[in-house]
């Protein structure tokens, strides 16, 4: 009999092309890449230069979601791109698809969204697949049990030319997450703590394998929200054993095997679970019986605390660097050490991006901001993560929900997530942002990032300042 | 692409954990479908006053910087996104190597991929050469490619890791996509035993 192997382990092995020498790297072939308007126009310049054409066109996708307005439709029905780079940008990639004969999402379409909703969305994103994009937060797509990462622009080029990348095997880490959530706490929140606890590093050379009782427990669109930020943990890709939940999800999506080849899927997919006694290189745990909602205070998302606990003190933090990080970040941020982040106040909340724009994430933001009014002063986006999420919020009436509170309803992309569009956080403005990232101007030239669930967001939209979001539900 | 074998060059140090790469470059100079005008955004809100000139005391903008080929910074260098404009910006500033104790992964992979060399050397090295630049900005070191060796101002050697495929490449000028596409027999062997259930030019 064969040893133990892990989930990472049985997904990496079928799909060696050759393997890892001591010269070389491994040649993995890559089941399916997406493509955006932004990492993917010098790729295509290369593959032109050479002469090259696209491998496969049918294991190769395009959507437009980085610098897409999302802005409301005029009159037409068009979203209208005023930015001549953005407007370059999209012709780009629209001429490139055609070019090549790779099926492209075009932008307002039905199928159209931030490239790491859509593929699951579409049924594109499957058990036991290898997956990649020129996106960092590919590792969303490991919530299904793929494996799935960020690649640079040199190696778009590589996959669309080979339909291979070249890679060592990284490592593996198990990471435990047992317990109950309480009522108000998240997958975000659980993400937010691992993070906090292991750092913005933490993970590096590693994969992830999310395990344990709080993991099994979730839907299919919480564990995406984890292993999405898998990556500000510093893994190269985070992963979930698929099971009853996976296959229900899948099933019936337009790209997903129907009928007899999706139950023969069912009956490979089964096999993919890490086995028992499986080893892996390190151990991670968080306990989730014991979880607060969690909110960032700094520059990066290790910076996080429990929402009723005060900021950090220079005494907390264990060297020299992590003193100086932290002075440096409570600057930029215009924080105390020691004092609470509770009622501080608020200017704009971001209900989106790829972390936090599903339906279930508006379903959530919309119960607890029904009936409710936006604080004065207070700009709320709400940016849907597809045009399929948009219309699924808008025939259950979330959107009706969001604009009575006095919240902004828009078009789908990544919108002030990464703050490439003029959906930007001003300049020494707060922020509550459902995203994943709280880098210095991440959202705009001096923009103040404080990341938190949805709830936590839809909380402090209503109240106009961060609040716990458990004294508000009922 | 330019075979690299050893760097000689003036080091400057942003002695800065988890300098992500929305710092190397904000997402704002993303909007270009070629490499052209990212130099001018490298560390763009660093070195930049709120008026649009160069801030004096960021420390590429020193006079005893200039020209400085060779990067010195802390732990976790190139964290964050995916952005190949992050190692592209560096390269079209000047800079030919990256020094740190510790990279993110994916900033390791892109900046191999178009040979702005990083390197990674132990903790105690590191900060020995922090001390170096402090007191003499205009320190030089010398990158030994071949040998894999960093030779600190006073004649140190310090080994540093790099993959042999990687170190090969770098060397000899050698393109990866080219010896990815002479595995053409492999790959079509691979496919035809290998059924992926999707087709993204129809859904099911
Ligand atoms: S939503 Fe944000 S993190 Fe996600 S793909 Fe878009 S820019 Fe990247």
């Amino acid at each position: 009999m064969s040893s133990p192997k892990t989930l990472f382990e049985k997904v990496w092995d079928a799909h060696v092309v050759r393997p890892e020498s001591s010269d070389t790297p491994a040649v993995l072939y890559i089941d399916l890449h997406l493509i955006h308007e932004v990492t993917s126009p010098q790729a295509f310049s290369e593959l032109r230069q050479r002469g090259l054409k696209v491998r496969r066109p049918d294991r190769t996708l395009g959507t437009m979601d980085h610098s897409t307005p999302t802005t409301p439709r005029n009159a037409l029905g068009i979203i209208p791109v005023i930015d001549p780079q953005a407007i370059n940008q999209l012709d780009q990639l629209r001429k490139n698809c055609a070019e090549f004969g790779i099926t492209l999402f075009e932008l307002g379409s039905l199928n159209q969204g931030i490239v790491h909703v859509i593929g699951p969305e579409q049924g594109l994103t499957q058990p036991g697949m290898t997956i990649v994009c020129g996106d960092s937060h590919t590792s969303t797509h490991g919530a299904f049990g793929a494996l799935a990462f960020g690649i640079g622009t040199s190696e778009v080029g590589h996959v669309l030319a080979t339909q291979c990348l070249l890679q060592y095997q990284p490592k593996t880490c198990a990471v435990r997450v047992e317990g109950q959530l309480q009522a108000g706490v998240g997958a975000k929140d659980i993400i937010l703590a691992l993070i906090a606890k292991y750092g913005v590093g933490g993970g590096t050379g590693h994969v992830f394998e999310y395990m344990g009782s709080a993991i099994r427990a979730l839907s299919m669109e919480e564990r995406m929200t984890i292993c999405n930020m898998s990556i500000e943990g510093g893994a190269r890709a985070g992963m979930v054993a698929p099971d009853e939940t996976t296959f229900a999800y899948v099933a019936g999506r337009p790209y997903a095997p129907q009928g007899a080849a999706f139950d023969a899927a069912v009956a490979r997919w089964r096999r993919l679970p890490s086995d028992e006694g499986a080893q892996f290189d390190r151990e991670m745990t968080l306990d989730a019986n014991h979880l607060a909602p969690m909110i960032t205070y700094g520059t990066n998302p290790a910076m996080g605390i429990p929402i009723d606990a005060p900021v950090p003190t220079l005494a907390d933090m264990p060297d020299a660097p992590s003193r100086q990080a932290l002075d440096a970040a409570l600057a930029y941020m215009g924080f105390e050490p020691g004092r609470p982040l509770l009622g501080h106040p608020i200017d704009v909340v971001f209900l989106g991006s790829c972390t936090n724009s599903r339906i279930s994430d508006l379903r959530t933001a919309a119960a607890l901001m029904k009936d409710r009014k936006v604080a004065a002063g207070v700009r709320v986006l709400v940016v849907p993560g597809s045009q399929r999420v948009k219309r699924q919020a808008e025939e259950e009436g979330l959107d009706a929900i969001f604009t009575a509170a006095g919240a902004e309803w828009r078009e789908a992309g990544c919108s002030a997530c990464l703050g490439m569009n003029d959906d930007k956080v001003p300049p020494g403005k707060y922020a509550i942002s459902s995203s994943n990232r709280n880098f210095v101007g991440r959202q705009g030239p001096g923009a103040r990032t404080l990341l938190a669930s949805p709830l936590t967001a839809a909380a402090a939209a209503v109240t106009g300042c961060v609040t716990d979001p458990r004294t508000m539900i009922k | 692409m330019e075979p690299i074998t050893t760097i000689n060059g003036k080091a400057v140090a942003l002695p800065i954990e988890n300098i992500d790469t929305d710092q190397v470059i904000p997402a704002s100079y993303l909007k270009v479908t070629d490499k052209a005008g990212l130099a001018e955004g490298l560390f763009q809100a660093w070195r930049y006053l709120p008026d649009g000139s160069l801030n004096p005391d960021f420390a590429l903008n020193r006079p005893e910087a200039l020209g400085a080929t060779i990067l010195v910074a802390g732990r976790n260098f190139g964290c964050g996104s995916s952005r190949e404009h992050a190692p592209w910006a560096l390269q079209g500033y000047g800079f030919r190597a990256v020094v740190a104790p510790a990279f993110a992964d994916i900033f390791r992979n892109n900046a191999l991929k178009i040979g702005l060399l990083p390197v990674t050397i132990d903790e105690e090295s590191y900060h020995e050469l922090l001390s170096h630049i402090e007191e003499d900005p205009a320190t030089m070191i010398e990158i030994d490619l071949p040998n894999q060796r960093l030779i600190m101002p006073g004649g140190r050697a310090v080994p540093f890791p790099i993959d042999g495929f990687a170190r090969h490449c770098l060397v000899h000028g050698v393109d990866q996509l080219g010896f990815l596409q002479q595995q053409e027999d492999a790959i079509a062997a691979f496919e035809s035993q290998h059924a992926v259930a999707v087709n993204t030019l129809q859904p099911n």
